[in-house]
């Protein structure tokens, strides 16, 4: 056999190899000393936490406050998704690695396996390979467990007067921008998850933006679950203030274990005048294996407030992990002319469960909001599309876009739409659109004739459904989010 | 010397009804035949099995590419070994556009024959020049795949697939109907530019005024599941007179 034909099968093997073990590829775990408190919920947990970060007093109290709040509250049951009742008492709600207890200063410094870890996932803390590697730079806050682990390009960030940290830090270093902003999008006893994050929140980042500056790079966080039995609670707050601009996005990821793990997040954006927000999520937690054992239950909420006049925020998600996802990214239209977006795909395969939505609310007037919402349902997984549009009395010519998409593949799933509009303002202009389809055996035949594999084939398909919402990704992440859809598909057909 | 497509006494079943009864024919390399047959008498059914569409069940007989048996092969293999069917009715892909599924389909191909990807430059410049020469707008390259398409653009775009995949066995399943008179003319063309000593073709056609254009070897008429009659290119012409009638009475009897 001649060197280069080898060579070609040796590449073949590989390519099969990697693809097959690509299923859930971020599965591994990090063996690594973590320092837990211990099991359970109470003050004590809540006081053990904040003196962990070494927290102001008013900070314990707003958590204490919350944790008194939740104790009144239970689940949410609206949502279609079933799951038998969590134990919030069987819960570790603090892990962090040992090594993160004398705060690194450099990455030198940081633990060689946390780096290792990152390196697998592929998330860039060396700031010079980034900049050496890629035209488009990104700066990065790694969150591990409770603790965020490094945030990169935070000096180049800070000539720039953007402030990008962990939330632990904003707390020592700008607490005053934390108490006039926190909890003001997204109130304590808002809904259940948000009262528990509230008690119990890690870590998390902080973004702000200076007036009339557009951040010079993209910033992103990455969200890692590494220990069993742990919740994780981030609270992410980002402030971008009169005329400026920020691109931001979240990825997230965890091991894959048998047992299923809680993730409560709490995201607030606040808008402030001609300022804009583009926020996105490639949000792929471990789903559970193809039985329905394990995954992530991520129950999250996410808000952001247009609060001055001719501001704009924008929610782009690639859904493809997590066993349940409850999750409804919103916009508050409050200041006039403001502009709020929703773009979503949300993909469920094997016993995934999905209820996920948005909810754009109409205050100011001349505001405007568009939802493309595409759902994908394969296997034996429940895709629910849940969106409220509520235009208020003194919302002047609002108007809303709103279209729902929904494709399935194979007979053994489920695609729901619910949406609710509610108007107090008869100049409103709604629209609303909404389709099903199936991915049919000829289109899959048609591909496959002309070579691709039945998951190619779905890929492609799915691919192709997907879109107008891919293209709103930033594009350095627009073909990795590719490259997942197909991915989270595997084994859908044949 | 064995012929590029050999068909053998070939049985095919859909939903437990029998379809194909028996039909045996052979295509060498070089060679363009063309199959005519009443409504229902089994063409797009043969262009399916050959393809290996599922639920179409070989009850008897073979099929050999090359010499190989197609049985129990997947359609991308068939595909990747050279077989490639213009379809009856192309399928629409929404929000993949044409340009993406033409890379999509020849790198696959080219992947599965362990030859190295084309790069997205020169795949350009070789579309580009291909859909050219068959009349279509650069526009309808970025369209998504056959989605408002007329019928005849959809015809045009599978003719472009193929000279795009040089296939070394093609089968035109109606590929004229719905053409107007000068998109047969560049239809045909685009064929004709692709006869090869080393290709073989099968042209499933109804009307003897595409088989003006595109000058088959060989023409068969498939009635009743079988091949009935075989003939030089005048057996058409006959066809065009005389109709089917005759041998789909010697069938039924
Ligand atoms: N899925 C199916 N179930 C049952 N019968 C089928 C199925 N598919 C095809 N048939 C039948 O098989 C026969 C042959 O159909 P086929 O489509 O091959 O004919 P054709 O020669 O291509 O006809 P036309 O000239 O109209 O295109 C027809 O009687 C058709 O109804
Ligand atoms: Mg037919």
């Amino acid at each position: 056999m001649s060197q280069a034909k080898q060579n070609i099968e040796k590449e073949t093997v590989e390519k099969v190899q990697s693809l097959a073990g690509e299923k859930y590829k971020y599965g591994f775990s990090t063996d690594i000393d973590s320092e837990k408190a211990p099991k359970g919920l109470n003050e004590d947990i809540i006081r053990f936490i904040s003196a962990k970060k070494e927290e102001p007093e008013w900070l314990l109290e707003w958590r204490l406050d919350a944790f008194e709040r939740w104790l009144t509250m239970s689940e949410p049951e609206w949502a279609m998704v079933d799951y038998p009742q969590i134990d919030y008492q069987d819960l570790y709600y603090y892990s962090a690695p040992k090594s993160m207890d004398d705060r690194p200063e450099t990455l030198d410094e940081v633990d060689p396996e946390l780096l290792r870890t990152y390196e697998k996932l592929g998330i860039p803390l060396y700031e010079q390979e980034v900049l050496a590697g890629v035209k488009n730079r990104v700066a990065v806050d790694a969150v591990f467990d409770s603790v965020s682990v490094a945030t990169t390009f935070r000096e180049e960030l800070a000539t720039a007067g953007v402030i990008f940290c962990s939330f632990s830090e904003a707390v020592k270093e700008h607490p005053e921008l934390v108490k006039k902003y926190l909890g003001t999008v997204v109130p304590k006893s808002d809904n259940y998850f948000t009262a528990l994050n509230s008690a119990v929140f890690s870590d998390g980042s902080f973004v702000y933006i200076p007036p009339n500056t557009r951040c010079p790079m993209e910033l992103s966080t990455y969200f890692r679950i590494n220990e069993p039995n742990t919740g994780q609670f981030e609270r992410t707050l980002l402030i971008a203030d009169k005329g400026s601009y920020v691109s931001y996005l979240e990825g997230c990821t965890a091991p894959m274990r048998d047992e299923n793990q809680l993730h409560a997040a709490v995201v607030e954006l606040v808008a402030l005048e001609d300022a804009e927000i583009k926020y996105s999520t490639v949000q792929n937690w471990y789903p559970g294996d193809e039985e329905g054992r394990g995954g992530i239950y991520n129950f999250v909420t996410k808000r952001g407030d247009c609060r001055e006049n001719n501001a704009k925020i924008s929610w782009t998600q690639v859904e493809t992990g997590s066993a349940i996802t409850w999750k409804y990214p919103s916009c508050i239209l409050r200041g006039d002319n403001t502009v709020g977006e929703f773009y979503s795909i949300a993909i469920g395969n094997n016993y995934q469960q999905i209820d996920s939505g948005t909810k754009m609310i109409h205050l100011g007037k001349n505001t405007s909001s568009r939802i493309i919402s595409k759902g994908i349902s394969a296997g034996k997984s429940s895709n629910a599309y849940r969106g409220q549009v509520s235009i208020h009395r003194k919302a002047d010519k609002a108007r809303n876009f709103t279209q729902c998409d929904s494709l399935l593949i194979g007979d053994t799933c489920s695609a729901h739409t619910v949406p609710y509009i509610e108007t107090k303002n008869p100049s409103a202009i709604l629209e609303h659109e909404a389709t099903t389809s199936k991915i049919s055996d000829d289109q899959l035949f048609y591909c496959q004739q002309r070579g691709l594999d039945a998951e190619e084939a779905v890929s492609l398909i799915v691919n192709g459904f997907c879109k107008d919402v891919l293209q709103h990704l930033p594009m350095e992440f627009a073909v990795e989010a590719q490259k997942l859809v197909g991915i989270s598909l595997e084994g859908s057909v044949g | 010397m064995s012929a590029l497509l050999e068909i053998k006494n070939l049985h095919v079943s859909v939903a437990d009804t029998e379809i194909l009864k028996g039909l045996s024919l052979s295509v060498s390399a070089g060679e363009v035949h063309a199959i005519m047959g009443p409504n229902g008498s089994g063409k797009s059914t043969l262009s399916y099995v050959l393809a290996g569409r599922d639920g179409y069940e070989i009850t008897n007989g073979d099929i050999l590419l090359n010499g190989v048996s197609l049985k129990g092969m997947n359609p991308e293999d068939r595909a990747i070994a050279g077989l490639f069917l213009a379809f009856q009715y192309p399928l629409e892909i929404p929000g993949v556009t044409n340009m993406t599924f033409l890379k999509t389909s020849v790198n696959a191909v080219r992947r599965g024959r362990g030859e190295e990807e084309m790069d997205a430059a020169s795949f350009l410049r070789f579309v580009r020049e291909k859909a050219k020469a068959l009349r279509l707008d650069d526009d309808m390259l970025k369209r998504p795949l056959n989605v408002g398409f007329s019928g005849g653009e959809k015809k045009r775009n599978e003719i472009l697939q193929m000279s795009v995949l040089e296939p070394l066995m093609a089968i035109l399943d109606e590929t004229d109907s719905g053409l107007d008179i000068d998109a047969l003319k560049t239809v045909a063309e685009g064929v004709n530019a692709l006869r090869d000593t080393q290709r073989g073709m099968l042209v499933i056609t109804h009307y003897q005024r595409l088989l003006d254009y595109i000058k088959p070897d060989i023409v068969h008429i498939l009635a009743g599941g079988q091949i009935v009659k075989t003939g030089s290119a005048e057996l058409a012409l006959e066809l065009e007179k005389s109709g089917y009638a005759d041998y789909v009475g010697e069938v039924v009897a």
